[in-house]
């Protein structure tokens, strides 16, 4: 069986890989748009359930990690001839005004320069627990986001950048994604993510078992923010221009919404529900449509969007606190089975008890 | 800076900072009975102040009766928050709570943006708060002391419901041991609605008194002050309401001192009382006043 | 179960995406051109774009036809949202074939378009987006409204030559690229007018969205300067005179064209009173013929006062209707060629001459509000 598994995933990600070169050279650039964006937030989705689905440590940091990918990505890919134009009103500072690097290198760095920063925040952050620990991670993400207002030289503030080389195409997004994907698995399905989940649910019990709590909650945080900054490296590069106001506290509930949606605790979930939020953003744009038309004056109505998003937000949370997932997997054993079932026609409930498989 | 200008600066730290603590009190009494951070609390702030904008502009009434009227429509939206969003979650994780949580208030936010519009509306502000008074070169709002005025009367009240009536004993018990409250006969589930109602009217209070101080309403009003009062409550020492008027003032005073005395920094304002809840969960994490609670297993 | 259901649900998801989308490209018609729209119909910045929309609507309405051929405005959302904002404009490129475009309001929201327009080459004109940034190194982007620098200046020229002001203090919103942008130009023209380097005395920072301002106002009140500068957005700026007000300031307060809102006065009352700041436009007095037949349509048509901002969409449009009938083409790229060649046109909201960088080169107007109105007070024209 394990021999199957293996020769199928690696089927898939060459159908993968198949499909993102074919999507690459014909689609058009809104399409590539879109999926790309999905790519991208299947990785901040992952990110987030590291920390909150797997680990369960409730974090609402992730706009801080992402304003910190981008603006570092976006500051050593740019042109140095760029750079004098953007900073028009106050100049770069000096190791960074000469510095013009390939995109995968200043990725790494923004994801590694993240990480830091997570290890910074979460030294403080993670001695704290449940409510107090989301409220002081929202406290550090809220403050990234002042300090790359106000801190001109650096970051050109309020301006905003712009003419960031848009690298950021779906080699790179399905790239980082599947690499993402496969880690993410590899990680959950080691000892370490079996002492992440232990902590998960119950701390004192995982702590007992000789788990040391502050180092696995850590080693989680970090990788989120390591795999958050890369994120953020890759919108950026992908919008080609960035500024603070984009990075409110709004990004991080959009991504809490897809791994609620998908499942704390599930890969396979978020990947599907990135997917679905991602693209039911750009299916609801259908619903504006009758305006374009004429015979309605008002414009749809404004903000619905996000109050369907919140509603949904409410109603997983109450009604289906699993999501789509729960913590389970979508694996091949499973799929198997759903086949099986349906020869049989036989149909008793959900499918509850298949493996992780890699 | 001279001296008539600073005690300005301490006097508008104490007008903002008796706001901050007048909130905190509405955030305190929930979290010590239901150990739960209200997200929504900011939200139904600042539906508070469109119900009392809505009672004025459009039906007309006098402002003391808009007021009553706004509060009293203010505890009903917030009970019926807590039935719709927090009691279905009574025997989940915690984490399910505070998304929930987070669902109402970013609920709350995006209809109020639906159906009254995100351009900020003009809140009326009658004369007899808003004239200023001046002593001795310092220039005070009235509002400053009907504030303080308002807490007080709201904490001797506060004292003597959970104090002396039977649903204060239930509160109380209920924050001690939810299991045991209910062995005991106590209608827990009632119990928390109350406490939610009475809560939601303390919101309701700080959004009209904030409203008058900052007569401009829109849907994300409550969002900043929402935070910074939780900060404040949990600087003061989280479930105790002295506690959170000691936080209220404390914060209020360290922002406008901030920019006192460093202009240049003014930026990082909202920085601030992150930076001053971080240092105190780390080094004195009850907060001043606060009891030792220990980890329930 | 769940499982078969996420798995059929994403797929119809993605399928219907597919599907939506050839239909757009299987319609599309030579005997149509289209002109994208792309503004903030929703979300913050909501107000503003709307009243774009309505000024580029009017145009069509009064101008529906070039070269023979229909125009038709397809209006895209940005949800004041720069992903959001990226997407439908990409959107309006691939999916509708536009052959030019509109916006947007926000000059942020107008940048995260730029690389999209750039690289399709379809030629794009802001409205009312005034951060120099937009449209620099980007010969694709074009606006028909001045920028930051210049409104800086004039309110500098403004407080020096008609105030008499010698003491300058600044309250900025720091959050703001706009605010920001007009903060610096004034400084900078403030401080060469007066000869005085410390011409400006005190320079406070504010965040957007906050409400009380009176340790800053207590500490530019110390200060004592002749006049206060405090570009911003007009909600924030309505509190701080307020609260400048009660605090004893005296000065009078100066702004920029964000001010030119009706709940500017709304919300500010009696208080802001004499509140001079530079816009575009002004309905009082028609500068140009076009400027008197907006004036009428814009009343018959909505029922109000335009704004400001409702005549610059209501120029981007005619701005590129005038490109397209001088080009005697619908491609893009002959399009951009005579938009960049515009040259003392005139709009409703002013002669419109474009610069080298995409700028409109155009006289500012300078409003006050008196008697809970606002009412025309200068003209000022641009340095040659």
């Amino acid at each position: 069986m394990k021999r199957r598994n293996l020769i199928l995933n690696i089927v898939l990600i060459l159908l993968v890989a198949v499909f993102t070169i074919y999507a690459q050279k014909n689609m058009d650039a809104y399409k590539l748009r879109i999926l790309n964006l999905c790519a991208i937030y299947t990785i901040l989705g992952l990110s987030m359930n590291l920390i909150n689905g797997f680990t369960g440590q409730f974090s609402l940091g992730h706009a801080g990690f992402m304003a910190i990918g981008a603006y570092t990505t976006a500051l050593l890919t740019m042109k140095i001839e760029f750079k004098e134009q953007i900073f028009y009103m106050k100049p770069l500072i000096y190791p960074l005004n000469s510095i013009s690097m390939p995109f995968l290198p200043s990725l790494l760095i923004a994801g590694f320069l993240s990480a830091l920063v997570g290890y910074m925040i979460g030294a403080p952050a993670l001695r704290l627990k449940g409510d107090y620990l989301a409220i002081a991670t929202l406290g550090f993400a809220e403050i990234i986001r002042v300090i790359i207002t106000n801190a001109q030289s650096v970051t050109n503030g309020a301006l905003g950048i712009k003419m960031i080389p848009t690298y950021t195409n779906l080699y790179w997004s399905f790239g980082f994604a599947v690499l993402t994907v496969v880690f993410m698995f590899l990680l959950i399905n080691s000892s370490y993510g079996r002492a992440f989940k232990a902590i998960r649910e119950d701390e004192i019990a995982a702590e007992n078992m000789g788990i040391n709590l502050y180092k696995h909650k850590m080693m989680s945080f970090v990788i989120g923010a390591f795999l958050a900054g890369l994120g953020g490296g890759l919108l950026g590069n992908l919008l080609g221009t960035i500024d603070p106001s984009m990075f409110k506290f709004v990004l991080t509930f959009n991504i809490l919404l897809i791994i609620v949606l998908g499942g704390m605790g599930s890969i396979s979930g978020t990947v599907i529900s990135a997917f679905i939020i991602t693209i039911l953003g750009e299916v609801l744009r259908f619903l504006d449509k009758p305006m374009n038309l004429g015979f309605i004056k008002t414009p749809g109505i404004p903000g619905l969007r996000m109050v369907v998003f919140s509603l949904l937000l409410m109603i997983v949370v109450l009604f289906f606190r699993d999501g789509l997932m729960g913590t389970r997997e979508l694996s091949w054993d499973s799929i198997q089975n759903v086949f099986v079932k349906f020869r049989k026609l036989v149909g008793k409930g959900g499918v509850k008890n298949e493996s992780f498989e890699g | 800076m001279g001296l008539a200008t600073f005690f300005q600066h301490l006097t508008n730290g104490v007008s903002l900072g008796s706001l901050y603590a007048l909130i905190a009190i509405g955030y305190t009494m929930v979290y010590g009975i239901l150990r739960l951070i209200n997200f929504a609390h900011g939200d139904i702030f600042m539906m508070a102040t469109y119900f009392a904008f809505f009672a004025i502009f459009i039906f007309h009434m006098h402002w003391f009766i808009a007021f009553i009227v706004a509060i009293l429509l203010t505890v009903l939206l917030g009970m019926g928050i807590e039935k719709a969003a927090y009691k279905p979650l009574r025997d989940a994780p915690k984490i399910s709570v505070l998304i929930s949580a987070i669902g109402a208030s970013f609920l709350l936010e995006n209809l109020a943006t639906v159906v009254f519009g995100g351009i900020p509306k003009p809140f009326p502000t009658p004369s007899v708060f808003n004239d200023m008074v001046i002593l001795g070169g310092v220039r005070v709002q009235k509002l400053t002391f009907y504030i303080p005025a308002v807490t007080i009367i709201l904490l001797i009240g506060l004292a003597y419901l959970i104090n002396k009536t039977k649903s204060g004993m239930a509160m109380r018990a209920v924050s001690k041991d939810v299991e045991t409250a209910s062995l005991m006969g106590i209608d827990v589930n009632r119990t928390i609605s109350i406490t939610f109602g009475i809560g939601s009217a303390l919101a309701a209070v700080g959004g009209i008194m904030w409203a008058l101080k900052f007569p401009q309403i829109q849907p994300l009003m409550g969002v900043m002050p929402g935070l910074k009062c939780f900060i404040a409550a949990v600087i003061g020492g989280i479930g105790s309401i002295t506690g959170a008027v000691i936080g209220g003032f404390f914060l209020g005073i360290m922002e406008i001192m901030l920019v006192a005395f460093f202009p240049t920094l003014a930026g990082y304002r909202d920085a601030l009382a992150f930076i001053l809840l971080i240092v105190i969960l780390l080094f004195k994490p009850t907060g001043f006043m606060g009891e030792k609670m220990s980890e329930k297993v | 179960m769940k499982k078969i259901v996420a798995a059929v649900l994403s797929i119809a998801m993605a399928a219907s995406l597919m599907a939506g989308c050839s239909k757009q490209t299987q319609s599309e018609n030579n005997d149509v051109i289209k002109i994208g729209v792309f503004e903030p119909m929703t979300g913050a910045n909501a107000a503003g774009g709307q009243l774009e929309v309505e000024g580029a609507k009017l145009a069509n309405k009064l101008y529906p036809e070039v070269l023979g051929k229909k125009v038709e405005l397809v209006i895209m959302d940005n949800k004041s949202d720069k992903v959001e904002a990226a997407s439908a404009a990409a959107r309006l490129v691939e999916q509708e074939k536009v052959n030019a475009i509109i916006g947007s309001w926000g000059s942020s929201l107008s940048m995260a378009a730029g690389d999209i327009v750039k690289n399709a080459k379809v030629p794009a004109v802001g409205a009312s987006c005034t951060n120099p940034l937009v449209t620099k190194g980007n010969d694709y982007y074009f606006r028909v409204c001045f920028i930051d620098p210049f409104q800086g200046t004039v309110m500098a020229n403004y407080a020096f030559q008609k105030l008499n002001a010698k003491k300058a203090a600044i309250i900025q919103e720091v959050s703001n690229d706009y605010a920001v942008g007009l903060s610096k130009y004034f400084q900078d023209e403030f401080k060469k007018l007066t000869g005085d380097e410390n011409s400006i005395v005190a320079i406070a920072n504010y965040n957007t969205g906050d409400q009380d301002f009176s340790a800053q106002l207590t500490t530019l009140k110390d200060k004592n300067p002749d006049v206060i500068f405090a570009p911003g957005n007009f909600t924030e700026s309505a509190l701080i005179i307020k609260q400048a007000r009660q605090l004893g300031i005296k000065a009078p307060f100066i702004g920029g064209d964000t001010w030119e809102t009706p709940e500017f006065i709304k919300i500010g009352g009696k208080d802001v009173e004499g509140a001079v700041f530079s816009t575009h436009f002004t309905a009082e007095k028609p500068i140009t013929k076009e400027s008197e037949k907006f004036l009428a349509e814009f009343k018959k048509e909505y029922n109000k006062e335009p704004a400001a901002v409702s005549a610059l969409g209501y120029d981007a449009y005619l701005v590129i209707l005038d490109a397209i009938k001088r080009a005697n083409s619908t491609d893009s790229d002959k399009i951009r060629e005579a938009i960049a060649q515009t040259n003392g046109f005139e709009g409703a909201a002013g002669m419109i001459t474009l610069n080298q960088d995409g700028d409109a080169v155009k006289n500012a107007v300078i409003n006050v509000v008196k008697d809970g109105k606002f009412t025309y007070l200068d003209t000022v024209e641009p340095k040659k």
